[in-house]
């Protein structure tokens, strides 16, 4: 293997981990808001290792560019969707406005 | 793709299944229904079928997921029994034979075609005449264009179906309000909702655009104009229409309309749904393009639900 190899294995790893970090959060953490902490925060560090490890393999601009923008696109909508179900917790266990 | 990749993929693909017909909770069950369809995407993308992978995540997974979750929410608040009651034995027996019938049915059709099927060659040899590059569109809009064309007023049926279970005094007014920000400039899904409505118009064109020569295509486009619809509809930056708005219904007939209309001038030439000579593209393309719209509001539509009385509309919104 290159060593172009080892990182984008190496990348690839580490997204995993994060992954996998943040489901366990997902199923172990007490309360809603902490587990869409652990969903959003993790999976979001998760998806950025393996979109960099993905951009690598294909080793051109014009894709990496694309999985950049796919990548924007998942955060905003990872960030935006976190948002709507927290407040939408809050409203369920607090009833005040 | 790796050997242990497509087993580890197939075996997901047959879990997700099982838990999402044997999952008590009928939320959870839809919510395997999801993953499965994202799973069978990634399935296709692994045959090379990067075409069915698009629809099948987008409307195999996104919009019949939401469709499922949508029929979920409003069953349960109108205090109908949503949970699964256990089914007798008969009706276990009989859906068994039903679907085992259809998987012997279909299991004989797909290996009746025989490994040496010219089908591709002769397509490859037929699309040089259309003047577009991606074989499935060729098929989709020219050579078997029968079928897509009654796709579309299947899809335009269903839509009509929908509306015409209105409540009294519900005829012809807007669906319930989708809208689950208040006030809708101060939250992120509203800001949100407005960023992603034109970026979805833009996606949508390309998909449709690109359709021609790479995957992509009128349903994938129009799916994606239909999330950008619903989300901001979601996040209040668009308010849906009434079901008598002349522009909407121009909209959703345009598409099925246009082909049929193009499909007729066929006839002029000597068969139904042929184009002239080297107006193919051009005609497909336009074709495409009405198509998307007309699929976008549909789905949007279909989704949103039957028009409501107005009354219902501010607390509607579930």
């Amino acid at each position: 293997m290159t060593g172009l190899e080892y990182a984008i294995a190496g990348l690839l790893f580490m997204g995993v981990f994060f992954y996998a970090a943040g489901s366990l959060g997902l199923l172990r953490f007490p309360d809603s808001a902490s587990r869409l902490h652990a969903l959003t925060k993790a999976d979001n560090v998760g998806l950025g290792l393996v979109a960099l490890a993905v951009a690598l393999h294909w080793g051109s601009v014009a894709v990496a560019a694309k999985i950049a923008i796919v990548w924007l696109f998942a955060i905003f909508t990872a960030g935006a969707t976190a948002q709507v179900l927290g407040q939408s917790s809050k409203d369920e266990t607090d009833p005040r406005p | 793709m790796s050997l242990v990749f497509d087993l580890v993929l197939c075996l997901m693909i047959l879990g997700t299944a099982a838990a999402s017909l044997l999952m008590r909770s009928a939320l959870g069950g839809i919510v395997f229904f999801i993953a499965f369809g994202n799973l069978l995407g990634i399935a296709w993308l692994s045959l090379g079928a990067v075409n069915v992978a698009l629809a099948e995540i987008a409307i195999g997974a996104g919009v019949t997921g939401i469709l499922l979750i949508l029929a979920h929410a409003r069953l349960s608040a109108m205090g109908d029994p949503v949970e699964c009651e256990p089914t007798s034995p008969w009706m276990r027996a009989a859906v068994a034979v039903i679907c085992g019938g259809l998987i012997v049915l279909l299991s004989v059709a797909v290996l009746s075609i025989s490994p040496t099927d010219r089908m591709g060659a002769q397509i490859a040899t037929l699309m040089p005449a259309l003047g577009i590059e991606n074989p499935v569109t060729g098929v989709l809009l020219a050579f078997r264009a029968y079928d897509t064309l009654l796709e579309t007023f299947v899809l335009l049926g269903a839509l009509v179906a929908v509306w015409a279970i209105a409540p009294p005094g519900g005829w012809p007014q807007r669906p319930a309000s989708l809208a689950i920000a208040t006030p809708v400039s101060l939250t992120v899904i509203g800001t949100f909702s407005r960023v992603l409505l034109p970026a979805s118009l833009v996606m949508a064109a390309y998909l449709v655009w690109t359709g021609s020569d790479l995957p992509g295509g009128a349903f994938q486009g129009g799916t994606v104009l239909a999330g950008g619809i619903l989300v901001a509809a979601l996040g209040g930056a668009i308010a849906l229409p009434r079901a008598d708005d002349m522009r909407l219904r121009s909209v959703l007939v345009l598409g099925p309309a246009m082909f049929l209309g193009i499909g007729l001038g066929g006839i002029a030439l000597g068969r139904f749904l042929s184009y002239p000579v080297g107006l193919e593209k051009a005609l497909i393309v336009a074709i495409e393009y009405a198509l998307a719209l007309s699929i976008g509001a549909t789905l949007a539509l279909l989704v949103a639900g039957k028009p409501v009385p107005p009354a219902a509309v501010q607390e509607g919104g579930d």
